[in-house]
């Protein structure tokens, strides 16, 4: 569980998050929505400790993560696929998931077969240079990537973009079922405020750096104002 | 036997070769921090140089040519860490205060600080391997066992670094650190210590080509002896194109042998003229370096 306090970051004069409270619960998918320039982002690399939260805490159950490195962060169990997805275009599929397995004490061998079953395609390539794959292929690699090291939370940053319908539909449904059958936490920014509900638990919508809703998905993807105001969901 | 061995083209060849995986070590460190932390060490030949001095300071209390070695990586690995530490970790991405810059101060000082203390005149490191060069059917050959010592050394160093890059867990962790310091973070890897160690390992690439060449009956230890053979391992960096550590090698390969028959059939002085033009024209042909693949950088 992921418990964030009154969480307060600024870019000099420009606050990017104003008191952000919220929770991502165990094993759950909790939606980050919100525009562009909402701070969806710098929440995450907030959580990640790339960004020094001016006030505020985060914790991941007891533990607060504030001021600790951000290896440290991630060897703690938390696996973040960046903005942009961070595939190394110069390695190979593989080394780019022996990457993410380093830090793990789990079996390289076991680990990188579990990927493949899961992500097939990666297979297929493994001995390709990754700036070779297509944009879906490259987002299963970076989530292939954080989940070899067998993280407790995963937060994915606009998983969705730049991908086609079809293709985002797929992913959701991987990132819907992984959650299923493990005890994974997932914490999933995105604009698509549409696909993003349709596997969410729960919802916490930012707009321009404060949180106007945070409740059930459900119940946010009922709200007519949220959906017009600040989820650009027009019917 | 076959005079062909003895002839004035292979003697240029071997010869060159010889001085030109002197330049091919240097090319090759000043890729490795390239690579890794993004600044040209100017200091890349005066670090490894004071690290030499220090270890074979041991000479005069009686210990061997191998001990000395070994003190003399010792040494390197620790200047190489404490130089990235205490004065380069604070430039990263401050292009206000510039690299160049400070690590040229820092070359001018330990050149300083090594004559004071050992001074200019060059010592002689005895080498267990005799400089004088074989004999074939009474004509002399171009190589001698000392030679032999310097090409071979310089191979299974270039091997180890290759090595090191391709095949193991270090290896990639470094090549991920240098390509994408932030993603290597958020996968685990202590960036900043992969960094120092970048350093560690280019120096005593460093510290070992400066024994090669300090170790030669004819040059000696000076606290110049680095600085010719930093200015052709750079030109041999920058031909061979800053991303690509092979390329570096065979450049500064090439270099070392187009050198020696420039010396032989033009003159010495015509060396460096003609090596920066063979850079100019290289750069004019590929910006990036003749051996840098255009790939995308990162995705
Ligand atoms: N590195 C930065 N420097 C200055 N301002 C930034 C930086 N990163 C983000 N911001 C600002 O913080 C706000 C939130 O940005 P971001 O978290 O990227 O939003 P989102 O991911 O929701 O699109 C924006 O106003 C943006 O301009
Ligand atoms: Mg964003």
């Amino acid at each position: 569980m992921i418990t964030i306090e009154d969480l307060t970051v600024s870019f000099g004069a420009v606050q990017a998050l104003r008191n952000v409270s919220m929770i991502a619960e165990t094993g759950k998918i909790t939606a980050v929505l919100g525009a562009n320039g909402a701070g969806k982002t710098t929440l995450l690399r907030a959580i990640s400790g790339l960004k020094e939260p001016k006030r505020g805490t985060i914790r991941m159950g007891e533990r607060n993560l504030v001021h600790r490195r951000t290896e440290d962060i991630a060897r703690l169990g938390i696996g973040h696929v960046p903005e942009g997805r961070g595939v190394i275009g110069e390695f190979t599929v593989e080394e780019n998931l022996r990457l993410g397995a380093m830090m793990a004490k789990v079996n390289l061998q076991k680990g990188l077969e579990e990927q493949y079953e899961q992500f097939p395609v990666l297979g297929e390539r493994r001995k390709q240079h990754a700036a070779k794959l297509s944009g879906g292929e490259r987002q299963m690699l970076a989530m292939a990537r954080a989940l070899i090291a067998k993280p407790s939370v995963l937060l994915l940053d606009e998983p969705s973009l730049g991908l086609a319908p079809l293709v985002t539909a797929q992913l959701m449904h991987t990132i819907h079922s992984l959650c299923e059958s493990s005890d994974l936490t997932v914490i999933l920014v995105e604009q698509n405020a549409s696909s993003a509900l349709r596997i969410a638990h729960h919802a916490v919508v930012l707009h321009v750096g404060r949180v106007v809703a945070n409740d059930d998905a459900s119940v946010v993807a009922a709200d007519e104002n949220l959906r017009q105001y600040y989820l650009g969901l027009v019917e | 036997m076959d005079p062909f061995l003895t002839s004035r083209i292979v003697t240029d060849i071997l010869g060159g070769l010889t001085n030109g995986v002197s330049f091919g070590m240097v090319a090759l460190s000043l890729v490795l921090i390239w690579r890794s932390t993004g600044v040209l060490n100017f200091a890349q030949g005066a670090m490894p140089m004071f690290a030499t001095y220090v270890g074979f300071a041991l000479l005069s209390y009686h210990f061997g040519y191998w001990a000395c070695v070994v003190a003399c990586i010792i040494a390197g690995l620790l200047i190489g860490g404490l130089t990235e530490r205490l004065l380069v970790r604070g430039l990263y991405g401050k292009p206000e205060i510039n690299p160049i810059v400070v690590m040229v101060g820092f070359l001018i000082v330990l050149e300083a600080v090594a004559a004071a203390i050992w001074s200019s005149t060059p010592r002689s490191i005895p080498s267990p391997f005799s400089s004088i060069h074989w004999q074939l059917a009474g004509k002399p050959f171009a190589l001698s066992p000392f030679t032999v010592y310097e090409i071979a050394s310089a191979l299974l160093v270039m091997a180890a670094v290759a090595a090191l890059f391709r095949f193991t867990k270090l290896g990639l962790q470094l090549r991920a650190s240098a390509l994408a310091p932030e993603v290597s973070r958020l996968l685990g890897v202590r960036v900043g210590r992969l960094l120092t160690l970048g350093w560690m390992l280019s120096t005593v690439v460093g510290v070992i080509t400066t024994i090669l060449v300090a170790s030669n009956f004819f040059t000696g230890l000076t606290p110049q002896v680095m600085d010719g053979i930093f200015a052709y391992g750079f030109i041999a960096a920058a031909i061979g194109g800053l991303e690509s550590p092979v390329g570096a090698i065979i450049a500064g390969v090439v270099l070392g042998v187009v050198n020696q028959f420039v010396t032989d059939y033009v003159n010495q002085n015509a060396v460096i003229i003609i090596a920066l033009a063979i850079l100019i024209v290289s750069l004019m042909i590929r910006p990036s370096g003749v051996f840098t693949k255009s790939t995308q950088r990162r995705v």
